[in-house]
């Protein structure tokens, strides 16, 4: 299209008005200014109405004292903070249920898929079940489900289910020790940071190493053992300067150690296994688009099957599966907005909800939550649009 | 969802619309023939649809007694049920013409909303309820303890106060309706259930057992409930306000749905000015003369209304309380009209 260029223009004989490229760029910069115009307009406009319905509007709020109490914050929050910064407490929110829960979708869908392709039948059975009863019942009602089903059936936290005297499980969550650290924490911390960049780089020494000699790396037990095995020296050349706070029943709750919360945990497991079933559907279409050929190719070279869909068939399916997954992981992100059924404190439930109710400005603080999903969801965009560029076949 | 529209209703609204160029209310309501009410998504007493989806409660009584005033018909009103956080978006909105859902009277709702409230139909205040199995006696004696609430609801503040002011521990977990609030906290995910005292006797009705619970004695705010309208509409104001006034007057005279009839014979001139037979209060209203008359009539006094809603023959059971008329040790009071 670029290439192609009007006759008439090349020889300057007719006037710009009729020079297309000359014509369309000046169409697009007259609609531009009409959109900024009209919502200029339309800003200035409503800005007036709510003014003089004496409705508060602007930004100011943000800077304002929030008082109201949130169950789960990754970053030091109280009733005196700013409603800013309860803002950032439900964006990380939203960010955790995001991960954990793209995380454990992939893993769970990968599985699912590949063995909805088993030879056995039982396995196929089983894979088949779970993709059709998870993809087509509503998100909403598993996750209630998850939360009011599974939740009434955990004791109180008096006959909590004790594993091992030092984690607990009950209605009010799971609660394990927390980490104290200790002197000496930091030459623990930096041999754990090695291990894993020493464990990164020997993976791409090991794969180099097999794609030119054919012969294969066990990265897998020497990773594990450089990532285990060093802090584990370090530990105990410092003493063991990380020491775990037992959590204590006191009252009404356990007191110490780390808690997570069951609206956490329906939430993530709702979202997870109900968007595998989707990654677990485009996995399968990967598969089964990668030629048969491939396989038997590999089979005929002496590969053991696990190998054979390791390093020949995944990395194939991988171009077909990539753009899918991106928007399943999309959708996992946006889900999680049904938070707030469960009363998990994520975005919507603490900006969108508790806040617009407290300070009555909608519009700003639903163009803010809009604008905080577009972000994160053109974001992880880019970086599977990245990742998808890597894996695509390169065609010349 | 329903949030997410009434705030893009809210954006058109106030972006698409003419500065300052908006009929009356009154004159936009007679037009379309009924009141848009908004009321709670099932509060027992005060608005709750039956399998029938009729509206039974004080505040759905209080939305036809302003139907009455304008009608003379107490079935020209539709409602709409709303959940705690959009309650507000809607009537800015102009989706609804009345609020009328259990709605406490703040300052910072009444000046930075573009809102009005127009009276109190109910006085309460926040309270906890718990099970008697956890051997409490005292809100005082909650610390540590895991809270449910509703979310955009003056309670979320209130706990958060009260626990802060008292240095006690808590976690609050807040949700979007009051059916799944009182859902988990019948799981057993909560330890206390907070709301106003009338939503503590309300909403316990629909426990597993209802008896193994109790409600704590403190009473923790200030809940003033009432109806709301929006801001720029004086007159609409005037008549939602009066619609109350007229009831607790009404009650305060001894003129009940049963007997109004007769009372247009009496000689008594404050009955005389209530029931339109002296005076032309109804036009400063821009309504009827009757239209105190008509309210008495189709839906009764504050007192019938109460007793029929909340009273204790219901089963709320709630006794008159800070809610009796202010000549028997109640607050509620009404200017004379005059």
């Amino acid at each position: 299209m670029a290439d192609w260029v009007e006759p008439a223009a090349r020889q300057g004989r007719t006037s710009l008005m009729n020079d297309p490229k000359v014509r369309s760029i000046v169409l697009q910069v007259v609609a531009l200014v009409l959109v900024i115009v009209l919502g200029w307009m339309f800003i200035d406009n409503a800005r007036e109405n709510l003014a003089a319905q004496k409705i508060a509007t602007g930004f100011g709020f943000m800077e304002n004292t929030a008082g109201f109490g949130i169950s789960q914050t990754l970053v030091s929050y109280s009733e005196t903070s700013t409603y800013g910064r309860a803002f950032l407490v439900g964006i990380l929110n939203t960010l955790l249920v995001a991960v954990i829960g793209i995380f454990f979708a992939t893993i769970i869908g990968f599985l699912v898929g590949i063995g909805r392709l088993s030879k056995n039948f039982v396995i196929r059975l089983i894979c088949s079940c779970y993709v059709e009863l998870l993809r087509n019942l509503p998100p909403l009602f598993q996750i209630l489900f998850w939360y009011l089903a599974v939740l009434s059936a955990m004791p109180n936290p008096r006959q909590s289910i004790s594993i091992f005297g030092e984690a607990f499980i009950s209605n009010r969550g799971i609660v394990v020790p927390r980490p104290l650290f200790g002197d000496g924490t930091g030459l623990v911390l930096w041999t754990f940071g090695f291990a894993v960049l020493a464990t990164v780089l020997l993976g791409a020494w090991g794969r180099q190493r097999r794609e030119e000699t054919g012969r294969p790396f066990p990265m897998l037990w020497i990773g594990l053992g450089l990532i285990v095995g060093l802090p584990l020296i370090a530990m105990i050349v410092t003493g063991f300067p990380i020491t775990f706070e037992k959590p204590e029943l006191k009252g009404f709750n356990f007191v110490g150690g780390m808690r997570v919360i069951p609206e956490f945990v329906a939430l993530t497991v709702g979202l997870a296994t109900y968007t595998a079933a989707f990654i677990a559907e485009n996995v399968r279409a990967g598969i089964t688009s990668v030629s048969h050929g491939q396989t038997e190719a590999a089979n005929s070279l002496g590969l053991r099957s696990g190998y054979t869909m390791r390093l020949v068939v995944i990395p194939q399916a991988m171009r077909v599966i990539i753009p899918p997954l991106t928007s399943q992981y999309l959708n996992l992100t946006k889900n999680s907005s049904l938070a707030v059924a469960v009363g998990y404190p994520d975005l919507v439930a603490v900006f969108a909800g508790t806040t617009l109710n407290q300070t009555g400005q909608a519009i700003e603080i639903i163009a803010i939550t809009m604008g905080v999903y577009l972000v994160i969801s053109i974001i992880t965009s880019v970086i599977m649009n990245t990742y998808n560029k890597r894996v695509a076949l390169v065609e010349r | 969802m329903k949030r997410l529209l009434s705030t893009f209703a809210l954006a058109g609204a106030f972006g698409l619309a003419a500065v300052g160029a908006q009929a009356a209310k009154l004159d936009q309501v007679k037009a379309k023939g009924f009141i848009q009410c908004g009321v709670s998504q099932g509060l027992p007493g005060f608005s709750n649809p039956d399998d029938k989806g009729n509206w039974t409660g004080l505040d759905v009584d209080f939305c036809r007694a302003v139907a009455a005033a304008v009608f003379g018909d107490t079935t020209k009103v539709k409602f709409t049920p709303l959940s705690a956080k959009d309650r507000f978006t809607a009537l800015q909105s102009g989706d609804i013409d009345v609020l009328s859902r259990n709605t406490t009277w703040t300052i910072s709702r009444d000046t930075s909303l573009g809102l009005n409230f127009t009276g109190v139909t109910y006085y309460d205040g926040q309270g906890f309820m718990i099970r008697k199995d956890k051997k409490v006696n005292s809100a005082l004696e909650l610390s540590g303890a895991s809270v449910c609430t509703q979310t955009g609801t003056t309670t979320e503040q209130n706990v958060a106060d009260f626990f802060r002011a008292n240095n006690m521990q808590y976690e609050v977990i807040a949700f979007a309706t009051a059916d799944e609030t009182i859902k988990a906290y019948d799981s057993g995910r909560c330890d206390v259930y907070t709301t106003d005292r009338s939503g503590l006797a309300a909403e316990r009705l629909k426990l597993t057992n209802p008896d193994d619970h109790i409600v704590l004695p403190e009473i923790i705010s200030k809940e003033p409930l009432g109806p709301v309208v929006s801001h720029g509409d004086d007159q609409w104001f005037d008549i939602v306000k009066w619609a109350l006034f007229a009831q607790v007057n009404a009650e305060e005279l001894g003129i009940t749905s049963k007997n109004v009839d007769e009372m247009l014979k009496s000689t008594n001139p404050e009955i005389k000015r209530l029931v339109g037979t002296e005076g032309k209060f109804g036009e400063g209203l821009g309504l009827g003369n009757d239209w105190a008359f008509q309210i008495v009539k189709l839906v009764g006094n504050y007192g019938e209304m109460y007793d029929r809603n909340v009273g204790p023959d219901t089963p709320l059971k709630l006794a008159r309380g800070t809610n009796a008329l202010w000549t028997k040790g109640g607050l509620q009071y009404a200017p004379p009209i005059r």
